[in-house]
């Protein structure tokens, strides 16, 4: 017992101060895509007296909505270094079986809106099962299920968009005024949603044990944590934020339509990389993903009122995935 | 040097096996091994690859699961089948290169799988961390260990082999209540940093703990050890003290050129007479 031992820390030298804090601002990774957000609404304001409005706002955050949320059960399982190629498919299937069993089975619309979300829970538990059970990769796991989830919408559907009146099924598409703009529920909730996985990724233990299994899942098993629990119950959750998105793609349409959602699963995972968060696993944060799908949501509105044609809006989101990943493997170089 | 052999009490034993026995099909990996690691010391386990060191220290931190034999902890038979169950009887272990996850920071990595959460319903209903609690925390086991890093918010992967080292030690000698396996600690340090992470072993044993420290290197094994467990062919060939034989005799014991005395229960044998010379 020597803790009264006085001479030379025989430790390292006492570490030259972390970081600065600029240094620091600079590389916390949603500062980059925040900067550029700013940047790219008050260019489109300033071309067009349109844009900055509150209208105009709002029905952005409407268009982001469905891929907004997918993304952030895709940021969960990009964060443990993981991919989710499926959530698209699984969304449409969620939104088909939704749909159908309300207006076709003429169920009571809660109880549709329970089994839809349970469908998609199924197809995350199954995903998480093969990555953890099986150890299959994530990519190829979720090819797969992106294939059954679209063969099963499609056979469910008979190919049959179904139109939505159910005042309930619709309910997140209804607005209210908030100083002068009308608003969605459906914005709220995806908004509140992120907060909450914000909340849990960054201030809980099983938030923190996400990163961790990302970062490092050897350390992360011996440490004593149950990685394979953990990658079930983060795919199985995931799955559960893709039946919401389901749900809010229903209010946003009123239709359940087998063929939605097509390329939402690249769109999430472009709104993820744009937000910051590394493909590799372990480092990133959902809030960065929801600024990464307002990015899209912004260049697209601003392209569409300055009078761009569309497909600049895909080149440059093209561009920006590839500036997004450079600079997370230069900083990651620079700090290895 | 400032172990207890010349007490009178003879230390007490804190882990120990016997007749471990582990084969993978028709590779027997530990031959009916003992194994002895007294309270308060530093044990350096040696050995040729392929001698099955690694098999050893994997049955004695729970990570395999021995075919036959017995391990004690404190004098009473246990079995381990993980990990986590030798930690519930105070062996923490820090694995070669697998101990941090770099992008989290140090209070992060010093709590992880054990973090702390707030009193009252913030931590039970909202599951809110106490992340105040822990950096404070962190900060104090740091400085008992004099490892010399001011900011426990910084990331492990910011910092050097060594501190890193130092932060997966500490981490370990906080929860640890009996004794710390260390794999390998030095292997891609260089002289300076093996230098520090030596020293934070001594400080470890200082506190209380018994060490099992696994080393291919020589000189760094006979400037820390107190004893020498030399493992050859499944077995213990030798428990040796580093002062009373050199590196070539242990390199002699190691290969076989020399055969060391069997020493069976080294506890029962009067403390410094282990190791004879043949």
């Amino acid at each position: 017992m020597s803790s009264t031992q006085t001479v030379s820390p025989p430790g390292a030298p006492p570490t030259k101060t972390g970081p600065s804090l600029v240094g620091r601002v600079l590389t916390t990774p949603t500062v980059g895509p925040l900067i550029f957000l700013v940047l790219a609404i008050a260019f489109f304001s300033i071309k067009s007296s349109a844009f900055l409005t509150g209208g105009n706002l709002s029905l952005i955050v409407q268009q982001v909505m469905v891929v907004g949320t997918l993304a952030i059960g895709q940021t969960l399982i990009i964060l443990t270094a993981g991919i989710d190629l499926s959530n698209g498919a699984v969304m449409a299937l969620g939104q088909i079986v939704i749909a159908k069993l309300a207006v076709d089975s003429g169920l009571n619309p809660i109880l549709a809106i329970l089994l839809g979300l349970a469908a998609t829970c199924a197809f995350g538990l199954a995903n998480g099962g093969l990555v953890t059970g099986l150890r299959l990769p994530p990519f190829i796991v979720t090819l797969g299920t992106l294939n059954i989830a679209f063969a099963l919408t499609h056979i469910y559907s008979n190919d049959q968009s179904i139109t939505v009146s159910s005042s309930t099924l619709t309910f997140f598409g209804k607005t209210f005024p908030l100083g002068g703009t009308d608003v969605t529920y459906g914005s709220v909730f995806m908004i509140a949603l992120y907060v909450l996985a914000w909340y849990v990724l960054k201030y809980t233990a099983s938030g923190r044990h996400v990163y961790a299994v990302g970062n490092n899942p050897e350390a992360a098993r011996l440490t004593g944590i149950n990685t394979r629990k953990l990658l079930l119950t983060v795919y199985a959750t995931a799955g559960l934020i893709y039946g919401i998105a389901s749900l809010l793609s229903i209010a946003r349409t009123n239709v359940g339509d087998p063929n939605a959602g097509q390329t939402d699963n690249l769109d999430s995972i472009t709104a993820v990389v744009l937000g910051g968060t590394s493909l590799f696993g372990g480092r990133g944060s959902v809030i960065g993903t929801l600024i990464g799908a307002l990015i899209v949501g912004v260049i697209r509105s601003g392209l569409q009122i300055v009078g761009v044609e569309s497909i600049y809006q895909v080149l440059i989101t093209g561009i920006l995935v590839i500036v997004a990943v450079a600079l997370d493997q230069l900083s990651r170089r620079r700090t290895a | 040097m400032t172990s207890s052999q010349d007490s009178t009490a003879a230390p007490k034993p804190v882990l120990q096996a016997r007749d471990l026995v582990k084969r993978y099909g028709s590779v027997t990996a530990i031959d009916g091994a003992d194994f002895d690691l007294l309270e308060g010391e530093i044990l350096a386990v040696i050995g040729d690859n392929g001698a099955g060191k690694s098999s050893l220290i994997k049955a004695l931190s729970g990570a395999v699961i021995p075919d036959s034999g017995e391990i004690l902890v404190n004098g009473s038979p246990v079995t381990f089948h993980s990990p986590i169950d030798a930690r519930k009887y105070g062996i923490e272990t820090v694995y070669q290169d697998l101990a941090v996850a770099p992008a989290l920071d140090i209070a992060e990595n010093l709590f992880l799988g054990r973090e702390l959460r707030r009193d009252g319903p913030l931590g039970s209903v909202f599951r809110l961390l106490d992340r105040k609690r822990m950096v404070d925390e962190s900060r104090e086991h740091m400085a008992n260990l004099k490892i010399g890093i001011k900011s426990m918010k910084q990331a492990v992967e910011t910092l050097s082999g060594g501190q890193r080292q130092g932060v997966a030690v500490a981490r370990s000698a906080a929860f640890a209540r009996n004794v710390v396996i260390l794999d390998e600690p030095t292997a891609a340090l260089g002289v300076k940093e093996t230098g520090m992470v030596l020293d934070l072993i001594r400080q470890v044993r200082d506190r209380g703990l018994a060490i099992i420290l696994i080393s291919h290197n020589m000189p760094n094994v006979f400037e820390v050890a107190d004893r020498v467990h030399i493992h050859r062919l499944g077995k213990r060939a030798a428990v040796i003290r580093p002062h009373e034989f050199s590196m070539n005799d242990a390199v002699a014991i190691m290969t076989g050129a020399m055969v060391g005395e069997h020493i069976e229960g080294a506890p029962e044998v009067p403390a410094g007479a282990e190791g004879t010379r043949t």
